[in-house]
């Protein structure tokens, strides 16, 4: 009898206690997370501008967007591309970088850090630095190019078939960071003794890239595709200091992203802002649920 | 990979020579090859960006392009420092950067070890909206946020930008309590027959032991607070307050593109970057490929 109210007296202390500790959390995930997310579907009913009344409007944002802005479709096409090409290209190269760095030579580690270090310089330098080396009269990629007999090479972010092949280029850049490494160590992981067997039953180099890494590996690069995509949506910065916000030139580099943050912050039109971010927000959503469902048919977890 | 290691055993025999393996070479001097061209293929766009620097103006636009500029105009870093708010941007950013890694850190840990060890009711049904949040961007929570800081004030403030570490974050949040999990509960037991409550096990027993994990959330909330450009592109609006990402893309905007300047203040930007890293690449690649395997 005694020993059981001491038990629940301290179960209860212990409940107290976790709740005591998640407190910081409680609070954060309330104020900052929650109440805003709700907040912003509230938001994308009305017609909420700054220095105009508001309405209750329904899902006209929405009507808008989807029937009377081009800009709107035209943003979206933007992100689709950058997601649709940089995503898998992206992934490829820290993919064949991880490879090449998991070779087991002397010097790997400073190749490493060689590859690694250009992806912890994030943002706006990275954006500044591609501007330097792609301008079009100056950068040093038109001087390579017209020295090997290009004589009219592209003008890179200033004209509209090229600027989003060269934003992909940009992020390129970081592709040894921390994709390659995440890709890398899964590589690590994947058991010795299945090359061997491979080895035993006659496969090739290839074979066993194909029929042993690929699959050890497929739930690292589930992960990886998910994170890359949920990335690619909301690509901004890039855009952002190249076009010095325009996403110039045409339209061409006016990312999803941007797009919602011209509407809301320079146009002060938050009500269709808010539902711009919803719709980003249900699309990102579907993404990744349909990847989780997909990957059932693909990934092959070792432990089950 | 495979052939060479098949190739291998029949060298034993009574030769007087090492035999030479020409496949093993060529392999090597292929993958040496693809290391040594690959690597400076990715590093050389920061190369780049340290050579246009300290370039004479002289030489910038030369063609072709001068790859070692002489003589070195090092004094650049110090002119740009002081024709530019540079030193109000730096002092900025390190109050932010600090004051965020101190807060994350610290709330992160705190509720992560309540979510690792303790027993309390809906702890499942939080962590479970803790993990979804994660797939929350930012852009969705953005104008509600700049609604509620306006309306307390803090526009225009560093308060956005560093206050919400307080509050945690779920992904950094997972991290800590994936990292309790993996201590042994009977650390807990013995410290608890010691006399220890659950404060004391969190601070003396666990924290103390969870270094690789409270180093990993340091280094990475210093690299996105220092170099992140949405919150205060939309919370600032003073170029007092701006911090170093926001003042280097205005400064773009601001005059005439004078690179020499611009890619000093870029690299002044990058350098403690790359200095956290050379000193805690441990922590930051484990911590990398932890998360990646376990999520």
């Amino acid at each position: 009898m005694l020993q059981e109210h001491f038990l629940t007296r301290s179960r209860r202390h212990e409940s107290l206690m976790g709740w005591l500790f998640a407190t910081p959390w409680v609070l954060g995930l309330l104020l900052f997370n929650l109440f805003p997310f709700v907040y912003s579907f509230g938001l994308s009913l009305t017609s909420f501008r700054i220095g105009y009344p508001t309405e209750f409007i329904w899902f006209n944002n929405y009507v808008e967007m989807f029937t009377d802005d081009p800009v709107f479709g035209k943003s979206f096409g933007n992100t689709a591309y950058f997601v649709a090409l940089g995503v898998p290209l992206g992934l490829v190269t820290s993919l064949l970088l991880a490879l090449l760095l998991n070779q087991k030579v002397i010097g790997v580690p400073l190749f490493r850090t060689m590859v690694f270090v250009p992806s912890i310089v994030a943002g706006v330098a990275v954006a500044l630095l591609w501007m330097w080396i792609l301008d079009p009269n100056i950068g040093l990629v038109n001087h390579l190019l017209r020295e090997i007999g290009i004589r009219s090479p592209p003008l890179w972010l200033q004209d509209e078939d090229w600027a989003k092949p060269a934003l992909i280029v940009m992020t390129l850049t970081g592709a040894g960071g921390a994709t390659m490494v995440i890709f890398l160590a899964g590589l690590q992981n994947i058991p010795t003794e299945l090359y061997d067997a491979a080895r035993i039953d006659g496969a090739n180099s290839l074979r066993q890239f194909f029929f042993v890494t690929i699959p050890m590996l497929s739930p690292v690069i589930l992960f990886n595709t998910i994170t890359g995509i949920i990335g690619a949506f909301q690509v901004f910065t890039l855009a952002y200091v190249a076009t010095g916000g325009l996403g110039g030139p045409n339209n061409s580099t006016m990312f999803y992203a941007l797009y919602l943050y011209n509407i809301s912050f320079w146009w002060g039109r938050f009500g269709l802002g808010a539902a711009m971010a919803w719709f980003m927000f249900v699309v990102i959503m579907v993404f990744t649920m349909a990847q989780l469902a997909l990957s059932k048919r693909w990934v092959f977890y070792a432990g089950e | 990979m495979a052939t060479t290691t098949a190739t291998q055993p029949r060298t034993v025999g009574t030769s007087r020579r090492p035999r030479i393996h020409w496949p093993r070479i060529i392999h090597k001097a292929f993958v040496y090859t693809l290391l040594v061209s690959i690597s400076l293929f990715f590093f050389f766009p920061l190369l780049w960006m340290m050579t246009t620097a300290i370039k004479p103006t002289s030489q910038m636009f030369q063609i072709p392009p001068i790859w070692i500029p002489k003589p070195p105009q090092w004094d650049v870093f110090h002119t740009t420092w002081n024709r530019t708010n540079f030193s109000v941007y730096l002092g900025n950013t390190v109050l932010i950067t600090v004051l965020s890694m101190i807060g994350r850190v610290g709330s992160c840990a705190l509720v992560g070890f309540s979510f690792a060890r303790l027993r309390w009711p809906g702890k499942n049904v939080l962590f479970l909206i803790t993990l979804s949040t994660m797939m929350l961007p930012f852009q969705v929570l953005m104008i509600p946020q700049f609604l509620i800081f306006k309306e307390i004030g803090w526009i225009n403030t560093h308060y956005p930008l560093w206050v919400p570490s307080f509050g945690g974050a779920a992904f950094y949040i997972f991290l800590m309590r994936q990292y309790f999990m993996t201590m042994p509960r009977e650390l807990d037991d013995a410290a608890k027959i010691d006399g220890c409550g659950w404060l004391g096990i969190f601070w003396r027993i666990l924290l103390p032991l969870s270094h690789p994990a409270l180093a990993t959330i340091a280094i990475f909330t210093f690299m996105s607070q220092w170099n992140s450009f949405l919150e205060p592109l939309i919370f600032l609006n003073s170029s007092k307050k701006y911090t170093l990402a926001l003042g280097l893309a205005m400064f773009r905007d601001q005059f005439d593109v004078d690179w020499n300047a611009i890619m000093a203040m870029s690299f002044l930007m990058v350098l403690p970057c790359l200095t956290i890293f050379f000193l805690a690449q441990k922590y930051f690649i484990q911590g990398i490929s932890t998360t990646g395997l376990k999520g």
